[in-house]
């Protein structure tokens, strides 16, 4: 497998909130980004992670990796693909 | 004027506890009713019934009330709109459905297309007792596949496809089993834990997996005065004509070895459990 090469943009943290409103945060920092531009989503372990990348491929979004930061938390890397 | 109870189970009509009123079971398949039909049946519980109708334990409608007088108007008006009675007794009951591949992002099969299938095929079909069929989109089980006495499940199984894999890691997490490992930018997949739920699919960017729809069938559940849950008794089904010749295999099991008014799971206790296995494996490897 051919892993991708990124520069993150942005990031914003949802571990401070939970589902639904994890994947209402994430696309909302989404909506703030141009078409093309990469955004880190910080989320916790569990539903979040099982879901939201999810949750963002089904909006249309590019997911480029998904990373274990090792303390119960994920970061996402999302590029953001059009309107 | 001698009523023939029967005959008007058969035809849907339910007997209430008051005296000459019937509460008439229409037939759904799969939960889905059309506007045009829903219109009707309003019209018909408007001019027939109290103006209320019962939503049933297995997504079908009742229309209470109905005057035993009245039973051949109120199917004549009903038909207008498309609504025809359903069914009581010993017989094939309403196929029930959740709203499956076709609205649900998590479905793995067409559930309301098996479901009409399965009702064009077996509705009202006469049996030594009830028997029951549904089918759940996929391992959320939503629609509770084993408590009928034949349960279908879809599930998608997945092989990964490593030329279209970016190595993101999405899917390990994905996976509530644990089936998935990723080490050294290569996916091993357990089989032995895998569920067929096809969450990895689904949430991984590139889909970078083959997959093959198919089908988790479970028999002999029931869940009223006894409670049991039905069990498989053979692996993943990949093809829909090997799934409905499962079916007719069933019902022909259950035809042959039940005692009048022997629900299924009943006659697989006193039969064996082993013996349908067998019938069904033969089936299945056929
Ligand atoms: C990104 C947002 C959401 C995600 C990722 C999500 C995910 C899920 C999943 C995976 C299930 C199946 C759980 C299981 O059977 O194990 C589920 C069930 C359910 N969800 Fe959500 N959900 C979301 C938003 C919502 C919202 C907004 C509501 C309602 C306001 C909701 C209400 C429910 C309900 C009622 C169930 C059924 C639970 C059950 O029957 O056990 N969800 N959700
Ligand atoms: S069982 Fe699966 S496919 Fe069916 S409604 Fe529930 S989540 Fe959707
Ligand atoms: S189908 Fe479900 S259980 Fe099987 S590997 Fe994929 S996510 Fe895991
Ligand atoms: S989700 Fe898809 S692309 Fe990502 S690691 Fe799994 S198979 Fe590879």
């Amino acid at each position: 497998m051919a892993e991708l090469e990124y520069q993150i943009d942005d990031s914003v943290d949802i571990t401070d909130v939970v589902c639904p409103t994890t994947f209402v945060k994430a696309k909302v920092a989404l909506e703030e980004l141009d078409d093309g531009q990469i955004l880190a989503v910080k989320m916790n372990d569990g539903e979040p992670v099982q879901n939201v990348p999810r949750s963002i491929k089904e909006e249309g979004h590019q997911i480029l990796k998904l990373l274990d930061n090792k303390d119960g938390t994920f970061t996402l890397i999302v590029k953001k693909v059009g309107d | 004027m001698a009523v023939d109870y029967a005959a008007l189970k058969k035809g849907g009509f339910m007997r209430q506890k008051q005296k000459n009123n019937f509460s008439l079971r229409l037939r759904v398949v799969g939960g889905n009713v059309s506007a045009v039909q829903l219109a009707k049946i309003a019209e018909v519980a408007e001019k027939y019934g109290d103006g209320h109708v019962h939503l049933t334990s297995r997504q079908s409608v009742e229309i209470p009330f109905i005057k035993l007088e009245q039973i051949d108007e109120v199917k004549a008006a009903l038909g207008e709109g498309g609504v025809e009675p359903g069914v009581c007794g010993p017989r094939v009951r309403t196929i029930t459905a959740c709203q499956g591949e076709a609205i649900c992002p998590s479905g793995c099969i067409d559930t309301y297309s098996l479901a009409k299938e399965l009702d064009t095929r077996y509705f009202a079909k006469e049996l030594p007792h009830k028997f029951k069929f549904g089918i759940t989109g996929c391992q959320n089980n939503c629609l509770k596949a084993e408590e009928n006495d034949l349960g279908i499940k879809g599930g998608i199984k997945v092989k990964w496809r490593e030329s279209a894999c970016i190595g993101c890691g999405v899917c390990e997490k994905a996976c509530r089993t644990n089936a998935i490992t990723i080490a050294d930018g290569k996916i091993s997949l357990d089989e032995s834990k895998c569920n067929y739920c096809g969450r990895c699919v689904k949430s991984c960017p590139t889909e970078a997996w083959d997959t093959t729809h198919g089908y988790i069938v479970s028999f002999g559940g029931i869940f009223g005065n006894s409670i049991s849950k039905g069990e498989t008794v053979i692996p993943f089904i990949e093809d829909k004509e090997k799934l409905l010749a499962i079916c007719d295999a069933t019902l022909a099991f259950f035809a042959e070895n039940a005692k009048p008014g022997e629900r299924f799971k009943f006659t697989l206790d006193r039969v064996g459990r082993e013996k349908f296995a067998e019938k069904i494996l033969e089936v299945y490897n056929g």
